[in-house]
């Protein structure tokens, strides 16, 4: 269809103005629909982040496999560490519609030049942490994710959907294991307790700065990108595990945590900010470690990955070869 | 083609649920090759039981509808209402329909 | 605030989907008669589900060191996978055999309260990890003797055993697929990839004898899975442009299935038994 040329910037008013209409109306925008550029970054950096921090939260539970004390607890936290494979794998997936290679989120990630969630820069000290890491952890990323499966970019809430539905057992296996702990012997009730202890108020930061220093925020919202406020999400994750915590029969490190009637939520202590931005910025306990292992990782498997694609080039090298080699046969017959 | 950031490949992934379905794309994964391709979805997209039969095709041989061209490419089905279901009004008592 | 908490929504979420699984999960021992039979001999049955459920789990133990670690993200999904294979027959054989020697004993309790001299398993399932085209040799040996020797326990005697043999069957298989097309892969990539592929088969090599003693393979004929399995061996080594030398022979009781290790089983047994034995009277 020639159109007249009304010059770009029209054309361009005319595609933000879809956008902005498919937004208004809570539709999905899809990959090669025409978007504004800092959608695409912003998207690209937040599903980044989010799948390499469920690739480096892949090493906290992980040590536990080959030491968990029972074989059904083995299984199932193997099960969850692949999960979390298989999530950052959706996530690089939907990163990579929108023209990111995942080669390069990786070397990002090496390189520090991209961050993740700043949770998994804290040690797992106990086989207990694993349960506190389903619970808390996976609660609070489950918080932060079910509202993103209905995020506005298609191929991200897609996976998120996904994401979610998995996730659930997650959470799960972690207060089951605790509550099985908890009916256990005096050692292990002091096991529990300490890694609430140590992951309470980490997990409280994980929601990230508070909605007035969360510079971003507003224009994530406005794209629909992000629904719901940093501080919004975390009063809905304290208001869903102190009951839990009750019923568990631990007790949550914050003397200022008590129920308000009037607001009809748990008030509670402010986490320590400025500790989430030394952890954030690269200064937490395991950050050099984390980053460490997963660029080892990825570099000492860089033969295996290269002879596979040398392989494949040979392999079809062959068969072109040989289907050209049958071709002339065919014609001289 | 050499180094460390050297990728494999992307392929799309289509599972179908179960028999009687049509294969669904799902997402896209990274392989060197199809058969690796395909056992990679397995691990990936099937591992709860999830698919009965698995296609994987090279992203960059999917040719797909430019969104451009979505309005004359898909207008002409966009008028015959007749074909969707919601066409039809049913009155609520009517089950299983 | 909406309703998008309840339950993650979206376009394929219907009235089953707040899980992501809960479809075509089977008991692989439903409906079998757990009763041991009269006239079985049960010394032995305990004796070839500790071996298999041995070799099973030490190469569960082996396969999790490479969490986190793995040369690509979907080679870790995979790893994973055949793991969770293992450690699921190595629980059912385990509580076969516990059921089969009349102590009760518990699947844990064969995993965490025998030392050493008290495993089974062949030796090669124990040997450190190496690189991941030693990784893959082992794993092709190792899965292509436990089909071979599952696909003639599928008429086992025993219901439970054959019930969790015809169960390995498919999971074998497929590990024996993957770990074929890797070693190809490898064998004939790049110069480096093809030098570390040949190490890694001659690394197998010594272990390989010890599979095929009488007595290792669990009642089922030895010459016979040692033909199989020597034949896939030699079809994956020509495809991969490698060479195999023929395996040692191995004195009768000088190896695994005798309880007698490498100096590798130990430290083993030591990560995956630490947390329990760190606290007595425990429960998890």
């Amino acid at each position: 269809m020639p159109s007249p040329d009304p010059g770009d910037d029209l054309a361009e008013a005319r595609l933000q103005a879809h956008f902005d209409d498919t937004i208004a109306r809570d539709r999905r925008i899809e990959p090669r629909d025409w978007m504004p550029e800092g959608y695409r970054r912003t998207l690209v950096r937040q599903i980044a982040q989010h799948a390499h921090s469920e690739i480096i939260g892949m090493q906290p539970e992980g040590d536990w496999i080959t030491k968990a004390p029972s074989l059904r607890r083995k299984a199932i936290l193997l099960a969850k560490v692949q999960d979390e494979a298989g999530h950052g794998l959706y996530l690089y997936s939907a990163a990579e519609t929108l023209g990111a290679d995942r080669a390069d989120l990786t070397r990002q990630l090496a390189d520090g030049r991209q961050k993740y969630s700043s949770i998994f820069n804290y040690p797992s000290e106990t086989f207990a942490d694993v349960g506190v890491i389903g619970w808390f952890v996976d609660g609070a990323a489950i918080c932060n994710q079910v509202p993103l499966c209905r995020t506005s970019y298609g191929p991200y809430a897609r996976a998120m959907v996904r994401v979610c539905k998995e996730e659930s057992f997650h959470q799960r296996q972690g207060y089951e294991l605790l509550l099985t702990m908890m009916r256990g012997t005096d050692a292990q009730r002091a096991m529990v307790q300490d890694a609430v202890d140590r992951w309470w108020w980490p997990s409280l930061m994980m929601f990230g700065p508070p909605d007035d220093d969360s510079p971003n925020s507003a224009r994530s919202m406005a794209w629909k990108i992000k629904r719901h406020s940093n501080d919004e999400l975390r009063q809905r994750f304290v208001d869903m595990t102190v009951p839990q915590a009750d019923r568990l029969g631990v007790r949550l490190p914050d003397p200022e945590l008590r129920w308000n009637a009037e607001r009809g939520h748990h008030d509670f202590g402010t986490p320590d900010f400025a500790e989430l931005t030394r952890v954030i910025q690269g200064d937490g306990p395991c950050n050099a470690e984390r980053v460490r292992r997963r660029r080892a990782a990825h570099e000492e498997g860089a033969w295996v990955r290269e002879a596979a694609r040398a392989h494949a080039a040979k392999s079809a090298a062959r068969r072109d070869g040989h289907a050209h080699h049958g071709a002339t046969e065919g014609a001289a017959a | 083609m050499t180094g460390v950031d050297a990728s494999w490949p992307l392929y799309e992934v289509f599972v179908r649920g179960k028999r009687g379905l049509n294969h669904v794309h799902v997402g896209s994964l990274r392989a060197a090759d199809p058969r690796m391709a395909l056992e990679n979805a397995r691990d990936l997209y099937t591992r709860r039981n999830e698919g009965v039969s698995i296609w994987v095709v090279r992203s960059a041989d999917i040719s797909a509808s430019a969104p451009d061209e979505k309005d004359p490419f898909f207008a002409p089905s966009g008028d015959k209402v007749y074909r969707h279901p919601t066409f039809y009004d049913i009155p609520a008592d009517v089950p299983h329909i | 605030m909406d309703d998008a908490h309840s339950a993650p929504a979206g376009p394929d979420s219907g009235s089953d989907a707040r899980w992501a699984f809960g479809t075509g999960f089977t008991d692989p021992l439903h409906g079998v008669d757990t009763a041991l039979a009269a006239g079985t001999d049960a010394a032995a049955l305990v004796a070839d589900c500790l071996a298999l459920g041995d070799d099973a789990l030490i190469s569960a133990q082996r396969l999790a060191q490479w969490c986190t670690r793995a040369p690509e993200l979907e080679v870790e999904m995979a790893l994973a996978n055949i793991g969770l294979d293992l450690i699921g027959q190595a629980r059912l054989l385990y509580s076969r055999a516990g059921q089969a020697d009349g102590t009760g004993r518990t699947e844990d309790d064969y995993a965490y309260a025998r030392g050493p001299a008290d495993f089974r398993n062949v030796r090669l399932t124990e040997l450190p990890n190496g690189d991941y085209a030693f990784t893959i040799a082992r794993l092709l040996v190792l899965s292509a003797w436990r089909l071979a020797v599952s696909e003639r326990l599928t008429d086992a005697a025993d219901p439970v055993l054959r019930a969790i043999a015809t169960k390995g069957v498919g999971e074998l298989t497929y590990h024996r697929e993957f770990a074929a097309g890797w070693a190809v892969r490898l064998g004939d990539g790049t110069d480096v990839s093809h030098a570390r592929m040949q190490r890694g088969f001659d690394d197998v090599l010594p272990y390989l004898g010890e599979l095929f003693e009488p007595g290792a393979t669990v009642g089922v004929d030895a010459h016979a899975v040692r033909d199989e399995v020597v034949d896939v061996l030699h079809r994956v080594v020509r495809a991969a442009g490698l060479t195999l030398g023929t395996p040692p022979a191995t004195e009768p009781g000088a190896a695994g299935r005798a309880g007698r290790h490498t100096e590798h089983l130990a430290p083993l047994l030591h990560e995956l038994q630490s947390v329990a034995r760190a606290l007595p009277g425990a429960v998890w």
